[in-house]
């Protein structure tokens, strides 16, 4: 569960909004609306005001490493700091049997970072992001840069993370992913939020 | 000293005249350098006549504040220069105050325990031997200090997004800093070390030459060397280590949050 209240970042907000347990909640807005700044402000990633809860921790007396590893945010392009791609993952032998789930080979962590694709970069951070096994998803953008099948994979993917309990925010351009996948849509313009119909 | 040779002022032109010969070629092959090269020789010629003066002036009078003031002003201009060195700066006062503070405090204090234990002056302040070494500590300190703060702070905004995954991973900001952290201070420490691998071999030191010039004998003209080298190689060691670790601190905040907002960027590329 994610509880916002008031949370204010530049152009933004103040905006409060909840999110139930193994509830998917879509962020559209026009570009530059702000939708990734809003992610931003509730991993705590920029100075930010307000008062973010979730699972009953509250972020401003839960130390940020800790928050952000419950609160877990996958940016739009993804970091790569070793050449290996298993580096990149606290434990990569327990994640190797969760490739197939993102529609790649087991071999994908012996690969060199150098050699992956925009997409393949973009489904290797977001099996990164749930090794710490978070309660809420951040998701800015996800299948952006993904085909239509991958895309599919991915959302079954992000399917089974709801039915476990996991509460996710997803930015998205793609007007027909909400359907497929979120309860609600969240609407991102001039600073402030505002429920749309699904 | 008894075989000091004294330098007249004809030798200093026929030595300058190879630089005559210089820009006549430049002039020849229209490299366009003689402008440069006569600018230049020109600003060392006034600049060093200047420096004898003061010195001089310094010496006889052997004033404790009039030496510290000067020593001040050394600090001052060295640490402009850090400050000019660097494409992206830390904004505000940090910007000049970091890397001036932590060369002055590590030059100062190394110039210090120098003075008051191995060299052992009477006065420990007596300017003919604080201020050409305190001179020679903060021009090393100076040049570790601006290359550590310019690749540390080009390096956070290159590596920005590796960064913040590792900190959105649940890394705090040490641990995400790291690898930058260590490119800093490897840029920092690189001349120092180099300095000391070539020295002797490649090249006698300036200071060394001198002396040896000055009818030092050469032995203790080593004994010389090594101790300055060695108080260089620790006060820009220890600046380096106190300005990188100061940026990075800068550089992020108790939420562990890159704050690239803290950097601003130098807006001509002069330096």
């Amino acid at each position: 569960m994610l509880i916002v209240t008031n949370l204010t970042r530049l152009m933004i907000g103040p905006v409060s909004f909840t999110i139930q347990d193994g509830e998917c909640v879509a962020l559209t807005g026009p570009s530059g609306a702000g939708k990734s700044v809003l992610l931003r402000a509730i991993a705590d990633l920029d100075p930010n005001e307000g008062q973010v809860q979730s699972d009953g921790l509250i972020r401003s007396t839960t130390p940020a490493p800790l928050w952000r590893k419950q609160v877990s945010m996958l940016p739009a392009d993804s970091g790569w700091w070793q050449d290996q791609v298993s580096a990149h993952f606290a434990n990569p032998d327990r994640m190797r049997p969760h490739l197939a789930s993102v529609d790649l080979p087991a071999d994908a962590m012996d690969w060199n970072v150098a050699r992956l694709s925009t997409g393949e970069k973009h489904r290797l951070a977001l099996l990164r992001c749930l090794e710490n096994d978070p309660s809420v998803l951040l998701l800015d953008e996800p299948t952006a840069a993904l085909d239509h099948n991958t895309t599919l994979l991915i959302e079954a993917l992000l399917q089974k993370q709801l039915a476990n309990g996991t509460s996710i925010l997803i930015v998205t351009h793609d007007t027909e992913q909400p359907k497929r996948l979120a309860n609600r849509i969240l609407h991102l313009e001039a600073g402030r939020l505002s429920e749309v119909d699904a | 000293m008894s075989n000091y040779i004294t330098l007249s002022y004809f030798d200093l032109v026929l030595a300058a005249s190879f630089l005559l010969i210089n820009g006549a070629l430049s002039m020849g092959m229209k490299l366009g350098l003689e402008r440069k090269l006569a600018i230049a020789a020109l600003r060392m010629t006034v600049q060093l006549v200047l420096v004898g003066l003061l010195l001089k002036s310094l010496f006889s009078i052997l004033s404790p504040w009039l030496t510290l003031l000067v020593a001040i002003a050394m600090a001052t201009f060295a640490g402009r220069e850090i400050w000019a060195r660097q494409n992206r700066r830390l904004s505000g006062i940090w910007g000049f105050g970091l890397g001036t503070g932590a060369m002055g405090f590590a030059g100062a204090g190394v110039t210090l325990i120098a003075l008051l234990t191995m060299i052992g002056t009477d006065p420990w302040w007596t300017p003919r031997y604080a201020l050409p070494m305190f001179g020679m500590i903060l021009g090393n300190a100076m040049t570790g200090i601006s290359l550590a703060q310019n690749s540390l702070h080009t390096a956070v905004v290159r590596e920005r997004a590796a960064i913040e995954a590792k900190i959105l991973l649940g890394a705090d900001r040490w641990h995400a800093l790291r690898p930058v952290l260590r490119q800093a201070l490897h840029a920092g420490f690189i001349p120092t070390i180099n300095g000391m691998a070539a020295t002797g071999i490649v090249s006698l030191p300036g200071m060394m030459t001198g002396q040896i010039l000055s009818g030092i004998e050469p032995t203790e003209a080593v004994k010389y060397q090594l101790l300055i080298t060695f108080l260089i190689a620790g006060a820009t060691g220890l600046g380096v280590l106190l300005a990188t670790f100061g940026s990075v601190w800068r550089l992020s905040d108790d939420r562990h949050r890159l704050r690239l907002d803290r950097l601003t960027k130098a807006k001509d590329d002069d330096g």
